[in-house]
């Protein structure tokens, strides 16, 4: 059974066409990747996904529902986002608490106080963390509080866009562990976004390869890890991801 | 191999209302016409190391060095305008984001031909011939369009090659770049290695490569400096580097994941504090 499903996505922008014609479907409990380069539509389709973007044709089936363009509280209850800027996407001026309440309020939630205390713990941070504002924190710590805040809600999906880009290493794998202990405890589908295709292999399952607003190929993360992948610029895309190789960098060529 | 730079002892100190905080505490090296990779996470001290080297730490920074000799010139004690003449003319910067390094409302020929002038002392017809030919140099199909443009209509990949292009103009004998290809993709990222690769090995300038990423610098560079808290914690050749004997470096390599890495958890670093002093 499909918990999410995308069919005939398309996205425009004036006249860019970002998005052109993606079709997916993610199993519940599900890990799946969404990679490719810059430019390639993958975070515009995270952000439809999200309601985010709200101009986009097609259908998007969440939960066996059909969504609209505009999102309401109950969309909100079922899928969360997680932003690749941890400096960015918390209030500067709210605390970690109030950051955490108000995501409480917002979904009326019982019992505020113990959530935050239960949420934080299942992130890894002590009560301690509280009370703090995000300046007085470190990047990867704020990327816990996002994850928490997200969390909290007890969503069924985590949409994630590039959550361990801005991170150093030491503390991509903690957030790495994280998600994959968070998501086999609360059974949660995750569909990550991200260019790097380690993380991919870490962490998902599945993954569709994308390109100038096409899905290119889909196959699983044990393919990936095999090299079988079938399409030249899946494969171009995976050698430029290991080592530097001089005489490989004359052979790449741009895919239009 | 004759060294090109020389730095002993060299320490950052930012006197902040709080107090002093040392960026860069005692960092000695050696190198000659070669590509030395500096590896480190945030805060480890090795961007401010390449900046001290062309004295471009800002105020509240203090910069102090036993010896910083490039080239038989003593960088510590020249004078504001030796320095300016070694900037740009004998050690290029190139640094991480093209958007923010490219003055937004000059068209990229301009600026290019400008460094060309200011460090060649050609004339303007010289001038536009050169970038041209440094443009072609970093791989740009059609140069004489990219000249006309202005740093808004180009895109990531081919704003960092501009930069390099406009670095290695007056031919520089060494290149410091900071994380040169970190906003770029995979695929770019490639190329633009090769560039810097090719010029290396055919103008025998030497090469700082300031980066976060262990494989690049692990599979670009011929040695690597390993840098924590502000220390050098380990130095060896670059085809070593997965053979790296200090604590840190281990670490930082196993919490790397791999595309052919075993799924399951990454192994998380621990800190030893005894790192910052032994």
């Amino acid at each position: 059974m499909s918990i999410l499903k995308v069919s005939d996505l398309h996205v425009r922008f004036g006249n860019f066409h970002a998005v052109k014609g993606v079709n997916f479907a993610v199993k519940e409990g599900e890990s799946f990747g969404i990679v490719g380069e810059s430019g390639c539509g993958k975070t515009t389709v995270l952000r439809s996904l999200s309601g985010l973007i709200s101009d986009w044709t097609g259908t998007i089936e969440v939960a066996g529902k059909a969504q609209s363009r505009k999102r309401g509280v109950a969309f909100a209850k079922l899928a969360q986002m997680v932003f690749q800027d941890p400096y960015g996407s918390l209030h500067p001026r709210h605390t970690v608490d109030r950051v955490l309440a108000e995501a409480c309020a917002i979904h009326k939630l019982d019992d505020a106080e113990n959530r935050i205390d239960r949420v934080l713990k299942a992130v890894g941070l002590g009560p301690n963390f509280r009370f703090r504002f995000p300046h007085q924190i470190s990047g990867g710590q704020r990327q816990r509080v996002a994850i928490a805040r997200a969390l909290i809600v007890e969503p069924r999906i985590l949409l994630l866009d590039e959550p361990t880009s801005a991170l150093d290493v030491s503390v991509q794998a903690e957030i790495l562990n994280l998600l994959r202990r968070l998501r086999a405890e609360r059974g949660l589908t995750l569909i990550l976004v991200t260019h790097n295709l380690a993380v991919v292999s870490n962490l998902c399952d599945r993954l569709v390869v994308m390109n100038a607003g096409r899905i290119v190929e889909e196959l699983s993360v044990d393919a990936l890890r095999r090299g079988e992948a079938k399409e030249p610029y899946s494969q171009q895309l995976i050698g430029a991801s290991g080592d530097y190789d001089r005489q490989a960098a004359d052979k790449l060529i741009m895919y239009e | 191999m004759s060294d090109l730079l020389t730095v002993e002892d060299l320490r950052v100190r930012f006197h902040l209302d709080k107090g002093p905080v040392d960026a860069v505490r005692g960092v000695s090296f050696k190198m000659g016409r070669e590509k030395l990779g500096i590896v480190g996470e945030s805060g480890s001290g090795k961007s401010q190391t390449g900046r001290a080297i062309l004295r471009l730490v800002p105020s509240p920074g203090e910069v102090t060095a036993k010896t910083l000799n490039f080239d038989g010139v003593d960088l510590s004690k020249a004078s504001a305008s030796q320095m300016r003449d070694i900037r740009g003319r004998r050690i290029g910067m190139v640094m991480q984001d093209p958007k923010f390094s490219l003055n937004p409302v000059m068209t990229v020929g301009a600026q290019i031909a400008e460094a060309c002038r200011i460090h060649g002392g050609v004339s303007r017809a010289q001038a536009k011939k050169r970038t041209l030919d440094m443009l072609a140099a970093v791989r740009i199909r059609d140069p004489e369009a990219v000249y006309q443009r202005y740093p808004h209509q180009v895109s990531g990949g081919m704003g960092q090659r501009i930069m390099i292009a406009m670095m290695l103009a007056p031919n520089p004998d060494l290149l410091i770049a900071d994380e040169p290809t970190s906003a770029l993709d995979v695929t770019v990222q490639m190329q633009v290695l090769a560039i810097l690769d090719d010029l290396v090995s055919q103008r025998g300038m030497g090469l700082i490569l300031i980066s976060h990423d262990l494989n690049l610098v692990a599979s670009f560079c011929d040695r690597v400096l390993v840098m924590y808290g502000g220390r050098i914690v380990e130095e060896c050749r670059a085809r070593d580097l997965h053979q790296a004997k200090h604590p840190y470096t281990q670490g930082l390599l196993a919490a790397l994941p791999r595309l052919d890495g075993p799924a399951g958890d990454l192994a998380v670093l621990t800190r030893d504090p005894a790192w910052l002093t032994a």
